[in-house]
């Protein structure tokens, strides 16, 4: 926080600081938090895909950055203080913490029984969580928070923007292989009920039971090589492959691997994301850049997810010219909020139940392929709302 | 709504690849020379002008777009409305703009870093001026030089003299600076940042921001009026365009648009142009496929005209006549009829045009 803070003044040449004759006033300062709960991940299948140490924080910190260059020309200072809750730590004692702190805006990069905890540790208090990586669907329904907001895109959301696709693409026959983790049978609920609204038919539904051992060893890939097209052989005719194994068990060994040539989509091969390393599209190479030279690495879906959560507090500052509470609150939540996120269209916040309404990428590992909402798939209001639980259907009562 | 806020271009992170003059060229304003001949020159250019309008003749411009996936511009003549010839430039070019002496145009090419300069008569790129990285849109003190180029990825407004392509300054400005827009007395150039969503107002003389006035989200181009009395602003995100009064530097009306059949959140603002005469501004739409038609004094939309696909930016002729639409996903300008406010043609150009400048004879 300390570095951030010496960044910022770096940035301030010394003459302005002298400069202006009329006496200015102490910048106004908002303290944001960010408190991540480190879990044990199982390593994943390709070392392409280990989480760097700072996923998240550092698309939080280029934030802090856009926002107090903005803050430069309004008189207003944000700054992060970072809280990494180990293991088996006590997440509510962290956020406890940054609360007294004066932190009333606190990003939360934890698993949902995680973020539920903390929610309901400050209800009735002044404090404005940001869930930023969570993508459970009961965190927007029956479980959701008044004091929530969600950046991060659930599965419903990304489920429906890859079945657009796929639809628009005219596969619409799927065979459905799911892992054995409640997680799992999750996110193959949401491709159910996404082949439902958009019409789409689930010829057959496999499950891949786990076989646990080292994931990654100097024998096996032969082994692979015979496993997979025996799993999915003798399925009905069908289009591609719908992946649910959000654990990375197998999801990554089917494509090039199945019996039939199929693409394969869902968890692996083609994905729903908000973000990815090579989107380019409105503007997003200018993001992609500042991030790349301030972190030394791409910037993932969790990085922009924090860069939003981040900058909608900045966006809500510098309009309503408050660090309060309340006015910030009440402008993010509000109908004049709009924020550019290099999606094409501005990103804001449901009324019902308090997810980020915004488009979703579709990519193979290398490149985008589309965003959905796909064109023709209408909705009365905003075409984005076709994408996870809209209002008519939510069971959130805030 | 605007705050003052004053940064010392001299004080700006040091920039090791960049040219060692971070100061006003002093040389530069004892010139005066220079600002008499092309004082002549514009004259002379005027009198041209004033003698075609007396003949009545149609006039020939030249027109020329930048093909953003293309890598290339293409020339347009304005009487034929015929592609006349294509010319290779550098990588994805955007914003471009002819030298006040119409001898060269000036070339944002973005991925490489760089504005070219392109020799009209021996269509050649003869310098590259130091934009720093990703130069997207630039605009031409009306003396002819400086040069005032935005880069995105710097946070910066770089100044740069023509004649010695030097830089003169860079000016600390608000996050994605894009759009640049000067004053007709060339005192006032405003650049806009498209995350921090301002317009910042920066002195020429000193380069000192004066003012930054908060506009709607991803401010994307200005355009001052050629009474020099307002700036139009528009925000491609907010869908909105912004008309700030250069007096008090206050918004003064905030225009919205609505196109029967099309969702708000499609009606996406980038080019704007309003005509010499102070009567009607043109708002290209962008994925709207429309370019919006506003009377300029009260700010009602009065039509809305359907154009190729993307527009992204807009031109008139010298005589106010014709106005050119870049449609980055059709591949195409449309040609609009000022008079009529009708799409009189479409010409097809190189992959994804974008930007658009035109000759003054």
């Amino acid at each position: 926080m300390l570095g951030c803070l010496g960044l910022f003044l770096g940035l301030l040449p010394p003459a302005a600081l002298a400069a202006p004759p009329t006496t200015k006033s102490e910048p106004t300062l908002v303290s944001i938090g960010y408190l991540k709960q480190e879990v044990d991940d199982a390593i994943p299948l390709s070392r392409l895909n280990v989480k760097p140490h700072d996923l998240g924080i550092a698309g939080a910190k280029i934030a802090l950055r856009d926002n107090n260059t903005t803050g430069m020309f309004t008189n207003q200072k944000f700054t992060l203080d970072v809280e990494r809750v180990p293991v088996g730590g006590d997440p509510v004692a962290a956020l406890n913490r940054l609360v007294d702190s004066g932190h009333q805006f606190v990003l939360v990069d934890a698993p949902a029984p995680v973020l539920l905890a903390l929610a309901d540790a400050v209800k009735g208090k002044e404090v404005l969580l940001f869930n930023v990586s969570a993508d459970d669907v009961r965190l927007r329904q029956e479980d959701c928070r008044v004091n929530v907001l969600h950046t991060a895109p659930d599965i419903a959301m990304l489920a429906d923007a890859l079945a657009q696709y796929l639809v628009w693409k005219k596969w619409q026959r799927w065979l459905v292989v799911s892992g054995v983790f409640p997680e799992d049978q999750a996110y193959r609920d949401a491709i159910r009920r996404a082949a439902k609204r958009f019409g789409a038919k689930i010829v057959d539904e496999r499950e891949y039971e786990e076989t646990p051992g080292a994931r990654r060893s100097d024998t096996g890939q032969q082994q692979i090589q015979q496993q997979l097209p025996v799993f999915t052989q003798a399925a009905p005719a069908y289009d591609v492959l719908i992946a649910a194994d959000q654990r990375e068990v197998f999801g990554p060994y089917l494509p090039f691997r199945t019996w039939d040539p199929r693409p394969v989509a869902g968890t692996a091969g083609l994905k729903a994301m908000s973000w990815h390393p090579a989107h380019e599209q409105w503007g997003a190479t200018q993001m992609q850049n500042r991030f790349q030279r301030f972190a030394n690495r791409f910037m993932l879906p969790r990085d922009h997810q924090a860069w939003i959560a981040v900058r909608a507090i900045g966006e809500a500052a510098s309009r309503t010219q408050s660090g309060d509470y309340g006015p910030i609150d009440a402008h993010i939540r509000g109908d004049s909020f709009e924020l550019a996120a290099f999606k094409g269209q501005k990103v804001t916040f449901r009324k019902w139940d308090g997810q980020l309404r915004q488009p979703i990428i579709i990519a193979g590992a290398e490149l985008p392929v589309s965003t959905s909402p796909q064109r023709g798939f209408l909705h009365e209001h905003e075409d984005v709302d076709t994408l996870g639980i809209d209002a008519p259907e939510t069971k959130c009562k805030l | 709504m605007s705050t003052k806020t004053s940064i010392r271009s001299e004080s700006m992170r040091p920039r090791p690849s960049a040219n060692s003059s971070k100061r006003p060229n002093p040389e530069y304003k004892t010139k005066s020379w220079e600002y008499i001949v092309k004082t002549l020159s514009l004259l002379a250019v005027l009198v041209t002008t004033l003698f075609f309008y007396g003949t009545g003749g149609a006039d020939a411009y030249t027109v020329y777009v930048s093909n953003e996936k293309g890598n290339s511009l293409t020339v347009i003549d304005s009487e034929t409305l015929q592609v006349l010839t294509t010319i290779p430039v550098g990588q994805r070019p955007r914003g471009i703009m002819l030298t006040k002496d119409g001898k060269q145009v000036l070339i944002c090419a973005s991925d490489d870093d760089t504005v070219q300069v392109l020799d009209v008569a021996s269509r050649e790129i003869v310098a590259d001026l130091p934009s720093g990285p990703d130069p997207e849109l630039l605009n031409i003190h009306p003396s002819g030089s400086p040069v005032y180029i935005a880069n995105e990825d710097d946070n910066l407004l770089t100044i740069v003299d023509l004649e010695t392509t030097k830089v003169l300054a860079e000016v600390q400005v608000g996050v994605e600076p894009e759009g640049v827009g000067i004053s007709p007395d060339g005192k006032t150039v405003v650049v806009t940042s498209e995350t921090t969503n301002m317009a910042h107002f920066i002195d020429t003389e000193t380069f000192e921001i004066t003012d930054n006035v908060l506009v709607g989200a991803r401010p994307r181009f200005a355009e001052f009026t050629a009474d020099g009395k307002h700036l139009w602003v528009s925000s491609e995100v907010a869908g909105t365009v912004s008309v700030i009064d250069t007096a008090t530097r206050e918004v003064v009306k905030v225009i919205k648009f609505d196109v029967p059949g099309v969702q708000e959140i499609y009606l996406q603002p980038v080019g704007v142009r309003v005509t010499k005469d102070g009567t009607k501004a043109f708002v290209a739409l962008g994925p709207a496929n429309r370019v919006a038609v506003i009377d300029a004094k009260t700010y009602e939309v009065e039509d809305y005209l359907l154009v190729g696909k993307r527009v992204w930016q807009l031109a008139f002729t010298p005589d106010q006549k014709l106005l050119f639409a870049t449609n980055g996903n059709s591949n195409d300008v449309s040609v609009i009829d000022v008079p009529t406010l009708k799409v009189v043609k479409s010409i097809p150009t190189g992959t994804a045009p974008w930007g658009v400048t035109i000759s003054q004879d």
